[in-house]
């Protein structure tokens, strides 16, 4: 992207003055090196979106915002329906409630090295990843139905995990007013099968190790330190997911015109909050949220088998589950009122600061934990929310590093089998099932994490606390 | 990823996309053809209509558990009936690269080209 194009507010604050249809500026939070790595379509895309009728503020992109469907990836934008404003399945995204939860383990980078490939082993044997697997809980409808409704919650009453999980995850578990009604016979199917299954392209699990601390303070509060381990599970809404956003991006697409919508890009289907279309799809998408969270907790539980096989004595606590693909009603200070807004996060996870009532009471003097995922071979990280980001971006950061190439390129690039031997050599195990998908998922086919924390940092979107480096990688 | 399915008919080129959407997830040649599945979908115009049927494919993909190698298609009007041919995954012989969510919007278009052949091509989400 050519920064000419922007207004330089600060070194990470850029800006769009309103153009065109737009309602509001948009603001890119970035760095300069970033800015001029991402694509062009991120201006125009993040400009579309200040087109949308009831935005509040700005369009915000965040430093890792690459091109996406209709929104950028790491998009965030805010909609107050009182001023007829939209909700859009393309600015939740395919995967619905996409995101990661980090589990400690209590062992340290010693333990885990002495029985690495055992441990490697026993997970991909565990847990179900990738095209074709199948997940050991099968629900009928009835269940299905609890489960869309309760999320965690449910899983927790199954007796996956426990209550204390519940604590560590954003909305306590459970997306409420979730509509299972409003989820389709076609979406339910697909699904039917996928209940603890981990996907496969840039879903992972990861065993990590600490291998920086940032922020000592904070890093007691969330009981980590240097050389720990930790699980990281990167998973969303499975089929069920993609299915709602397949079939709800196409009605809204269909429907826009009949509700005065001229929609930019048909990738930005959307619909007022205030309307059928609107209503039916939140409580779809608030069902596929808790899908993805039951998901999580049933990986976990899984997860944790598998490991007290190896070390009897571990229970691996939940330090933190994020989303970020989502739209939530939240409250937020514009112009010194608070007002409600449908806060849509594309690639984008939550970051509320200190004291915000929604952040578990663990949790409330620091800010509620950010984990930020690398890719098989990278830094992954973990974060603090800010009070500063409340203002800056509803309370968002980044979610990751985007691409930096093509999956056909990186396949030209890398070959899978060298790519696993070389990540070997550097004492970290990748279990997969195609040698093809690993090279699409090598690390140099990223752009670079840390420099997209760093920039999140340095806006003061999310404040660092903890580098993390992958041990082990389970991939689908 | 971007996939494109090019043919002296719409039908064709609509063929051509779905070979295009199981090259994005294995060898074509590894995928068996032993298998009918038959699709219909009606949509609006016809991008839609190639977005409806990728769609249609990822779905039974995804609860038969199976992958396509082969494809009829027979469109009337914005009204599409298919019948595709394949196998049920084998993950050791397949080796199944990614799994596609959806078919999208981007880059959607579906046209004649000035030598007469056919264009149908979508960004699908991995």
């Amino acid at each position: 992207m050519d920064v000419s194009k922007l207004l330089r507010q600060s070194n990470y604050i850029w800006q769009i003055e309103p153009f065109g249809n737009m309602h509001v500026p948009a603001v890119i939070y970035a760095s300069e090196a970033l800015i001029h790595d991402m694509d062009d379509k991120v201006y125009q895309q993040v400009t579309n979106v200040a087109t949308l009728p009831g935005i509040v503020s700005a369009s915000y992109a965040m430093p890792d915002a690459h091109w996406g469907y209709g929104f950028p990836i790491g998009g965030v934008a805010a909609f107050e329906p009182d001023h007829g404003g939209v909700i859009s399945a393309g600015g939740v995204g395919f995967d619905i409630s996409c995101g990661v939860r980090n589990l400690h383990t209590g062992l340290d980078f010693h333990d885990i090295m002495t029985v690495q490939k055992k441990l490697a082993d026993a997970l991909y044997r565990d847990i179900p990843a990738g095209v074709g697997s199948t997940g050991r809980i099968h629900l009928d409808s009835q269940a299905m139905d609890e489960m869309l409704s309760r999320g965690a919650q449910w899983a927790v009453d199954k007796g996956y995990g426990t209550s204390e999980d519940l604590e560590r995850i954003e909305e306590y578990g459970c997306m409420k007013d979730a509509k299972p009604a409003q989820v389709s016979a076609l979406a339910k199917k697909r699904q039917q099968d996928e209940m603890g299954t981990l996907g496969s392209g840039n879903h992972y699990l990861e065993v990590q190790h600490v291998v920086e601390i940032f922020d000592e303070e904070i890093a007691s509060v969330f009981e980590i330190k240097q050389d720990d381990i930790v699980v990281a599970i990167h998973c969303g809404s499975r089929g069920l997911g993609h299915q709602i956003g397949t079939e709800f991006l196409r009605t809204m697409a269909i429907a826009a015109s009949q509700y005065g919508i001229a929609l930019p890009d048909r990738e930005l289907a959307c619909a007022p909050v205030n309307s059928p279309v609107g209503q039916d799809y939140l409580g779809a998408m608030r069902a596929a949220i808790n899908c993805a969270l039951a998901n999580r907790q049933i990986i976990t539980h899984l997860v944790r088998e598998t490991f007290a096989k190896i070390f009897p004595q571990t229970t691996l606590p939940l330090l933190y589950d994020v989303s970020h693909n989502t739209c939530k009603v939240e409250n937020h200070i514009i112009d010194g009122k608070p007002r409600e807004l449908y806060i849509h996060r594309k690639g984008a996870t939550r970051a509320f600061g200190p004291g915000h009532p929604d952040v578990p009471a663990a949790f409330h003097d620091s800010g509620q934990p950010v984990l930020i995922g690398g890719t098989m071979g990278s830094s992954s990280y973990i974060l603090v929310g800010t009070q500063e980001s409340m203002s800056l971006s509803f309370g968002s950061a980044c979610h990751g590093a985007g691409r930096s190439m093509s999956r056909h390129q990186a396949h030209r690039q890398w070959q899978g089998r060298q790519l696993i031997d070389q990540l070997a050599s550097q004492g970290i195990m990748i279990r997969s099932p195609s040698y093809r998908g690993v090279a699409e998922e090598a690390p140099g086919a990223y752009k670079d994490v840390s420099a997209v924390v760093d920039a999140a940092h340095q806006a003061k979107l999310a404040h660092k606390v903890a580098r993390l480096e992958p041990v082990i990688c389970i991939k689908g | 990823m971007g996939i494109r399915g090019i043919g002296n008919t719409k039908e064709q080129s609509f063929a051509m996309a779905a070979t295009a959407l199981t090259t994005i997830i294995t060898d074509l040649d590894k995928v068996k053809h032993k298998i009918p599945v038959t699709i219909s979908c009606d949509a609006p115009d016809d991008e839609l209509l190639l977005v409806d049927w990728l769609n249609a494919l990822i779905y039974e993909m995804a609860t038969r558990k199976m992958l396509f190698s082969r494809f009829k298609v027979e469109i009337s009007g914005q009204h599409l009936e298919a019948t595709a041919v394949g196998e049920k995954v084998n993950v050791i012989h397949h080796q199944p690269a990614v799994e596609v969510k959806g078919a999208t919007y981007t880059d959607l278009r579906v046209a004649q080209d000035t030598d007469g052949r056919w264009l149908a091509q979508c960004v699908v989400d991995v």
